[in-house]
């Protein structure tokens, strides 16, 4: 099989208020970087998983779908790349 | 209702649980049964409490791990029986992160962690799980979370309405919820899921009583 590292980034949803977001721009300003016109906080999760080729996407839509984001008020992305061929 | 018996769920992190029993037995005499959070045999209970406290330390989304353990799974065939659930705080977030009761819980607006008591009102009959009194009905209840911000999407908020979904609503909104939301029932009503704390209302020497009737109707068929 194949070794994958993945890198799964989540986003609050634009439609969910992200107070932590608007406490950071706050300390950004007052750190005196001007001009920030909007901060949003994510998260990152990196994956490494061993599998086919063929279920790699498979395997990671579902754990996005059922654990990693919650879609009602988060959106995922991610990307994929292999770093051992099995 | 001699032998009823409530279950009362303990996962790793839940820290209401001895609460809710000595609401249960010691205010009301009603049997209670503590389940771990890994068994899956809901036989001899007859409803069932989720209660407050840090499932899994909340790590990833509060709710979100607590959703994956044998007993949840178990829980899908309870509801359908019509069975009582009632899912308290970290409880109602377990709730709505396991498709039981639909939208999400976030971080309070103002990023506090927020201890305190709140008026609320009362705004369905659904399940029978609060007294009616009258028409402006208010109770008061403490609240101790911070993330308690109901959210949904319109569609969600419009079948929540119009089916009569909701059922309490803060008087002056200290999270930021939508639509003022405190708690919400499931379409059959058998399952509610709210942030405040019913079982730390349940003495008059202790903050009130307003939480008893919510407690006592988990005992209604």
């Amino acid at each position: 099989m194949d070794q994958f590292e993945v890198k799964v980034f989540i986003r609050l949803r634009p439609s969910v208020l992200d107070p932590a977001g608007e406490a950071i721009k706050s300390a950004s300003m007052k750190l005196g970087v001007t001009g920030i016109k909007s901060l949003r906080i994510g998260k990152m999760i990196e994956v490494k998983i061993e599998s086919n080729e063929e279920d790699i996407k498979e395997k990671i839509d579902l754990l996005c779908d059922r654990l990693f984001a919650n879609t009602v008020i988060e959106d995922y992305e991610y990307s994929i790349k292999k770093i051992i061929n099995g | 209702m001699a032998n009823f018996t409530v279950g009362i769920v303990v996962f790793p992190g839940s820290n209401c649980d001895r609460d809710v029993s000595w609401a249960l037995e010691g205010c009301l005499d009603i049997k209670t049964k503590f389940l771990w959070h890994e068994s899956s045999d809901l036989n001899d209970v007859d409803s069932i409490v989720l209660p407050g406290g840090f499932s899994y330390g909340d790590y990833l989304r509060c709710g979100a791990i607590a959703r994956f353990s044998p007993l949840i799974n178990s829980l899908h065939d309870f509801v359908k029986s019509g069975r009582r659930v009632l899912g308290i705080c970290n409880g109602f977030q377990i709730l709505t992160e396991s498709g039981f009761l639909p939208g999400a819980l976030v971080a309070n607006k103002n990023l506090n962690f927020i201890c305190d008591d709140v008026d609320l009102n009362v705004t369905t009959s659904k399940g029978g799980w609060f007294q009616k009194l009258d028409e402006t009905q208010n109770i008061k209840l403490p609240i101790a979370h911070g993330e308690g911000r109901y959210h949904c999407d319109q569609d969600t908020l419009k079948k929540l309405t119009d089916n009569d979904l909701i059922a309490l609503k803060y008087k002056n909104n200290p999270n930021g919820s939508i639509s003022d939301i405190a708690g919400i029932t499931n379409e059959k009503g058998n399952v509610l899921g709210l942030m405040p704390h019913p079982e730390r209302a349940c003495d008059k020497s202790i903050g009130g009583i307003d939480g008893l009737y919510t407690l006592k109707s988990l005992i209604t068929q």
